[in-house]
């Protein structure tokens, strides 16, 4: 057979001193990269990926995966991955996917941005002894409120208030189907979202009946494809969600391989076993803004009007869109930044279009702010939220909550390893493989990702006490408490933040 | 049976005298003159037949699952969209994107349809979603199509039976076309064939319930010849990527 001219990244090495033919790398191995050959284990390296599936689980530490030192001469200008690409291409004619978020070395500007504490003149709070507020409300919030007194002298509302989604801290794990990560991750994620008081995402592949006993904790999707949406899915949540775009793939449709549906995935996404489940690029009963209202009011008519969030990608012109989606009726709007994840998407996509997140955010929040239409609908923001200081960040640029969907899969095994379109994740989440799938007990994973949000919310407590604050509301597109450090002053007057010193 | 008069209210106030009528039992509902009021019917569930007197808006029977909808006039864009179950019978004319994402039920159009109708339309075991249109079609009939059947019969019409790109991408289900089609006009993904005897009976069924709706006669429509549509590949994608 014709060898492939494109190197392998990572070479998979046996300390073959230390090994006891155990065969639990064999085992272990999504990808198949370890077989037995009778008197040892045999590596076929060109199939690693890296995710060290094996590494924690050999018993001897025998196992080492190094970068490949015979990959193509450095060269500054032209990368390994532009290089192997080509040979891919070469010998294929297809488009290189890949999986994850977008691992290029843009600017993060996160990282630029630094957070203000207390010293002196006005005194911080310590958060073990005084109560932090960090419940968060999403939904439309009216522009004034009406009182009114009650025959026993009590005040009460004299409006109804539009319908909200309470949340016990800032943070909803981001949409990721059925189908691109399997059922047990999903569970995962449904359990940790019952346990902190947030919500989940189904992601656009119809509800699995394993998750009704935590509807109070789920937001469906309506996407392209719609799969699995009928009225009583539509009505399974606590809202709706219209998906139009993806960070990691805006203006792309999704595209689940029939070889990826087994029978579980097509009973929930409601189609045969093995047919490709495709999404169209856009929805074709929506063309314009107006199209999109009368989407969000059919489900509005069919769900007796809970709130419906429309995602979309952060590109050049997303402020003016995200105006639109609030003028459409949308009571949230879920903006993705270029870093986003995704299961599936072709290299060039996620990693050439689209903007970052912190970008798209502090525009956003101005635009709406200027029109006089912010209060109209909550903005979550996600797309490369690593830790709790990227959540803070984010909700002094102007967010009301965070998605977060690559750190909550780490905490089920994930080491971004990017290969989850293959279908053969040997942690669990991204494939259908039941021998796979099994591995990822949804009750201790469940916990660990309970534990990170619980770390994550101490960790805001904290970052509020220093700022002297005792609620989330008071840090809400709070850009005075935000500098930049080596930011231009372009970027700066964008993200509506001053440089450090000033 | 009961009489609603929709004459001057807003579409959220009838629906929601519709739904309370229908919640209370009602299995026979007459709306009297309806004037372009979106979302009847959306999201509606159960057994209600509701005949609609005027011309309903957009959105007419959006994620329905179960009841019957007559329409005794010409209706608008977005009917069907994403139904599950159920039936829409239209005695007029209908506008752009009927049956979008449609899983189950029936759709039958006596006029001309506009386009993009039965977008990604998709069957599954226990469902085959069903729209049959008398009249002519514009362009993207059956774009995306991934399950159900499609039947574009051109009665009575002079003008082009059916627009460009006919059931580009389609990947499951099958559309059948009175007449004879121009490849030029089809999707790369779409084969033409004649219709052995399973499709006839498929078609037999599917135009026997069309013609007892409209007070057609079966044997007249069949007079003339039938072409069916399959994609050639279930996977029309499949050689995209590189692995
Ligand atoms: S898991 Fe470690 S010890 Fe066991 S066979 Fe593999 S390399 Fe050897
Ligand atoms: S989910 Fe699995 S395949 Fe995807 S990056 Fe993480 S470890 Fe790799």
């Amino acid at each position: 057979m014709f060898k492939s001219l494109a190197p392998p990244d990572y070479l998979a090495t046996i300390d073959r001193e230390k090994c006891i033919r155990c065969k639990r790398c064999i085992q272990n191995c999504g990808w198949n990269v370890y077989s037995w050959g009778g008197d040892k284990v045999l590596i076929d390296t060109f199939k690693c990926v890296k995710c060290l599936r094996c590494y924690h689980y050999c018993p001897e530490e025998a196992i080492e995966i190094k970068d490949n030192p015979t990959k193509f001469k450095q060269n500054a200008y032209w990368s390994f991955n532009n290089i192997k690409n080509i040979k891919k291409q070469a010998e294929t004619g297809g488009i290189p996917l890949t999986g994850m978020g977008s691992d290029m070395p843009y600017p993060i500007l996160f990282d630029n941005l630094l957070i203000d504490a207390c010293q002196v003149t006005n005194p911080s709070i310590d958060p073990l002894r005084e109560p932090m507020e960090l419940r968060t409300y999403l939904g439309k919030k009216p522009s004034n409120v009406k009182v009114e007194k009650t025959k026993d002298g009590k005040l009460k509302l004299a409006e109804k208030m539009p319908p909200q989604i309470k949340l016990d801290l800032p943070i909803i794990f981001s949409p990721m189907s059925y189908g691109s990560i399997s059922l047990n991750a999903q569970k995962v994620l449904a359990t940790a979202a019952k346990a902190c008081g947030i919500v989940m995402n189904t992601g656009e592949g119809g509800l699995h009946e394993d998750l009704f006993p935590y509807r109070s904790n789920i937001i469906v999707q309506v996407a392209s494809g719609r799969f699995g949406v009928n009225p009583e899915y539509l009505n399974a949540g606590v809202a709706v969600e219209i998906k139009i775009g993806q960070g990691a793939k805006p203006g792309i449709g999704g595209h689940l391989p029939g070889e990826k549906i087994p029978l579980e995935v097509a009973k929930t996404r409601m189609i045969p076993v093995g047919t490709d489940a495709i999404s169209p690029a856009p929805q074709h009963d929506i063309y314009s803004i107006e199209d999109l209202r009368q989407l969000i009011y059919a489900i509005k008519e069919t769900t007796n009007y809970k709130p419906v969030s429309v995602k979309i990608a952060a590109v050049h012109n997303v402020a003016a869109i995200a105006s639109g989606v609030v003028r459409a009726g949308a009571d949230i709007v879920y903006i993705d930044g270029f870093r986003g994840g995704t299961g599936a998407a072709p290299s060039i996509i996620r990693d050439h279009l689209g903007i970052p997140i912190e970008h798209a955010l502090a525009a956003v929040d101005d635009r709406l702010r200027q029109e006089g239409i912010r209060n109209e609908a909550s903005i979550i923001a996600a797309g490369g939220i690593r830790s709790s200081a990227d959540v803070a960040k984010a909700i002094a640029l102007g967010a009301d909550a965070v998605g977060i969907g690559t750190a909550a899969l780490i905490t089920m095994g994930c080491t971004t390893c990017g290969k989850c379109y293959t279908g053969n994740c040997s942690w669990g989440i991204t494939t259908q493989r039941p021998e796979l799938t099994a591995r990822l007990d949804p009750e201790v994973f469940g916990d660990r990702l309970t534990n990170l949000i619980h770390a994550w919310e101490h960790e805001l407590k904290e970052i509020l006490g220093a700022l002297g604050i005792n609620s989330i509301e008071s840090l809400r597109g709070n850009r005075e408490r935000l500098r930049g450090v080596g930011l231009d002053s372009f970027t700066l007057d964008i993200l509506g933040v001053k440089p450090a010193g000033r | 049976m009961v009489e609603i008069n929709a004459s001057g209210t807003y579409y959220k106030e009838l629906n929601q005298k519709i739904r309370a009528a229908v919640e209370k039992g009602e299995k026979e509902i007459v709306l009297k003159n309806v004037n372009g009021q979106y979302y009847i019917g959306a999201g509606f569930v159960g057994s209600t037949n509701i005949t609609i007197e005027g011309v309903p808006g957009n959105d007419l029977a959006a994620f329905m699952d179960g009841p019957t909808l007559r329409i005794k006039s010409n209706a608008q864009d977005n009917i069907s969209n994403t139904m599950n179950s159920g039936k829409v019978i239209v005695e007029g004319n209908a506008g752009d994107v009927l049956g979008y994402g449609m899983r189950g039920g029936k759709l039958h159009i006596r006029g001309d349809v506009g386009y993009r109708v039965g977008i990604h339309m998709k069957g599954n075991k226990k469902q085959t979603p069903t729209i049959i249109v008398g009249g002519t079609a514009g362009d993207f009939f059956g774009e995306y199509m991934a399950g159900g059947i499609l039947v574009l019969l051109g009665l009575d019409s002079t003008g082009p039976l059916v627009g460009d790109y006919l059931g580009t991408g389609m990947h499951g289900g099958m559309i059948f076309v009175r007449g004879e089609v121009d490849k030029n006009l089809c999707g790369a993904e779409v084969g033409i064939l004649d219709l052995d005897e399973d499709d006839h009976k498929i078609l037999k069924d599917a135009l026997t319930d069309y013609c007892k709706d409209f007070g057609l006669k079966l044997e007249d429509i069949m007079k003339k010849g039938f072409k069916k549509l399959v994609p050639v590949s279930l996977r029309p994608y499949g050689n995209l990527y590189a692995y």
